[in-house]
């Protein structure tokens, strides 16, 4: 099968689907001529022209409104918001209008919009441009949230949130967008709320999002070394999330570490950890772990920001710490 | 000017939607007095001339967006009485199925795209719904209301600026009733409102609030000249608001005098206005124009008895429509 990367699908995803409906337009911050600073849009414009790739000022509340307009009135659009860093700057039109349109109008106002951004630190950044801000979305009901883990799921996952009828908040992770994978010719579409098992295993379960299932592989690949096998799941949307996968899992190995980039403290990895503990802790062999990025703003100077994210092999050592007992004694 | 005859119709149907504005006002007032609704809720008294001015110019398929102060908004485009009170009330046959009370009231099927209770909060929408129509050939237009102390929110700089940048076919329409809450515009507006739309080469006008002729005069120009591509346009609208920012603010006396309030309601009143000017154009008599407020009341207290016989919604309803379902 062909190989291709992540920010490639993301585009073909975006392409097909403005192909099929006429309704959806793209509207952001240069996706036009630039394709956007990591060049996922490229080429759109050429095909769509400039009434449905639309260029907007450096305005995020400004444009995610109007997208939030557009949306309730007819339209599809998709909104490309250049860094996740910047969802503190459209919190209002996103979860105060977006997210509570079809509940607060009694279900007669739809608000089909996709809202994609990015996530995710080692970019040498700094603190205003690597945050993974899943977490604040995904604590407002009204939005979906999904984290494509590859080129694979990002666009079956994409054609998903573009053909939903609700706010989706679609994130990837920057350092991924050359990564490639195999993705098929042929149409595909991936449904929210159905957890990927990208590997079995015996011993413990790996619950990773986004980028971090690459971490967790990783490990896996290192604990196998040691003798230990683990099983690696992959949310894939964390609004909806499928707690069903997640929890069979557990139950059949007895252990579970969580995870996610976001910062571990109030996270995505408190959440499903606190869920597992909650509906599988008589299976349960050891406390369930979280693994999120470091409470701290993102450092700039690479030698500290490389402490900041969870690593191959800090999930590999929590994971032996748990096979293995130690927990008893404390981390 | 003497009325043509065609007119008649479209004159007294602006005076019977004034008198409606007031009477539903005057009800949900005495339902919040009377403790029999729940929470609190901002009335539109005193600025009925411009949502029935302004909403008088559009068609049905025509968008609007309205404010936390948006009962009248909502009846000017169309929506029904007992629908409005059943959604005051928290009632299942409410506009929201009483999902979103006074503050949320939206009635898609009139293009009323929702009151908003952050202020400023439905500007991007308005624009975001011209945006629309533009992309998809339509030719509706949308208006954009809210009030004065909205001006002081950054996205409408921002929507302002691409709505004329893309000739967006949108109308905002600020209405100034001198208070932004608890505080005089003066000291939260620096400089002159329509500055603000004529910096980014926006066609704005001032129009007296009060006279819901000369609202309607301009606001058909304006809707006319939007649909055929011309727009964006900024009307600045000076009113004024007879009760307080709620229904709970009751002593106003630290923000504004009872003489200034009295002022107002006795010669600035726009349906006082507007009924003389029918008077003394022959077009209705005094006791004809009691007959229409007669009976426009006797329908609001019938709906309001309707409301509060109604139905509460099912509890099981609380989970639905947090996620709308698939097409």
């Amino acid at each position: 099968m062909r190989q291709i990367t992540l920010s490639q699908a993301v585009n073909e995803a975006i392409a097909e689907e403005m192909r099929r409906d006429p309704t959806i337009f793209l509207i952001g911050e240069d996706v036009a001529e630039a394709g956007t600073p990591f060049k996922v849009t490229a080429g759109l414009v050429e095909e769509f022209g400039t009434e449905r790739v639309i260029d907007t000022p450096i305005s995020e509340p400004g444009f995610m409104g109007m997208a939030v307009g557009a949306a309730m009135t007819g339209s599809r659009p998709i909104v490309d918001l250049m860094f996740g860093d910047f969802l503190f700057l459209i919190m209002d039109q996103l979860c105060n209008q977006a997210a509570k349109a079809h509940y607060m109008s009694g279900g007669k106002l739809n608000v089909p919009l996709v809202l994609r951004t990015n996530l995710g630190a080692t970019r040498r950044s700094a603190a205003q441009h690597s945050q993974s801000l899943h977490a604040l979305v995904a604590h407002v009901p009204g939005l979906k949230v999904a984290l494509p883990s590859s080129a694979y799921e990002a666009k079956g996952l994409l054609k998903t949130a573009i053909r939903d009828n609700n706010p989706v908040v679609f994130i990837e992770d920057k350092l991924m967008y050359q990564d490639k994978a195999s993705v098929p010719e042929e149409e595909y579409l991936i449904p929210f709320g159905q957890a990927n098992i990208v590997r079995e295993g015996r011993d413990v379960t790996l619950v990773a999002t986004s980028s971090m299932r690459q971490v967790c592989e990783k490990a896996a690949d290192l604990l196998s070394e040691d003798g230990i096998s683990a099983e690696i799941i992959d949310p894939r949307t964390i609004v909806p999330l499928d707690e069903t996968t997640i929890l069979s899992s557990v139950k059949k190995t007895s252990r579970a570490i969580v995870v996610d980039e976001g910062h571990q403290s109030y996270g995505v990895a408190a959440e499903i950890a606190s869920i597992i503990s909650e509906k599988a802790f008589y299976h349960l062999d050891a406390p369930v772990i979280r693994m999120g990025a470091m409470d701290v703003p993102v450092p700039f100077s690479p030698v500290l920001e490389d402490l900041t994210v969870p690593t191959p092999e800090l999930v590999a050592q929590n994971a032996r710490k748990i096979v293995f007992g130690e927990m008893i004694h404390g981390l | 000017m003497r009325p043509k005859k065609t007119n008649i119709e479209d004159y007294l149907r602006m005076y019977r939607q004034m008198v409606k504005i007031r009477a539903f006002e005057d009800n949900a007032n005495k339902l919040y007095l009377d403790a029999k609704m729940p929470g609190l809720t901002h009335m539109y008294s005193g600025e009925e001339a411009v949502a029935v001015g302004i909403c008088e110019a559009l068609l049905v398929t025509d968008k609007i967006t309205s404010t936390h102060r948006g009962h009248g908004h909502c009846v000017a485009k169309g929506a029904d009485f007992k629908q409005m009170f059943c959604e005051l009330l928290g009632k299942e046959e409410g506009y929201c199925r009483g999902k979103g009370g006074s503050m949320h009231i939206a009635d898609q099927s009139n293009g009323n795209l929702g009151a908003n209770a952050i202020v400023g909060g439905s500007m991007g929408i308005a624009t975001g719904s011209a945006l629309r129509a533009k992309l998809l050939k339509s030719d509706d237009v949308t208006v954009c209301f809210f009030g004065d102390g909205a001006t002081a929110q950054g996205l409408l700089y921002e929507v302002m600026n691409m709505a004329a940048l893309w000739k967006l076919p949108v109308i905002y329409a600020c209405e100034n009733n001198g208070y932004s809450e608890y505080t005089t515009t003066e000291e939260i507006a620096a400089g002159k409102i329509t500055a603000r739309a004529e910096a980014f080469g926006i066609e704005a006008h001032q129009v007296d609030g009060q006279d819901v002729l000369a609202v309607n005069a301009l606001a058909q120009k304006l809707v006319q000249r939007a649909r055929k591509g011309e727009g964006p346009f900024f009307i600045e609208l000076m009113t004024y608001r007879y009760h307080g920012h709620h229904v709970g603010d009751i002593n106003r006396a630290y923000y504004r005098t009872k003489e200034e309030e009295f002022e107002w309601k006795e010669n600035r009143d726009p349906i006082k206005i507007m009924g003389q000017w029918l008077a003394s154009e022959g077009i209705a008599s005094e006791s004809e124009l009691k007959v229409i407020s007669d009976t426009i009341y006797t329908e609001a207290n019938e709906a309001v008895e309707y409301a509060l016989a109604a139905a509460y919604p099912d509890v099981s309803e609380v989970t639905m429509h947090v996620y709308a379902e698939a097409s």
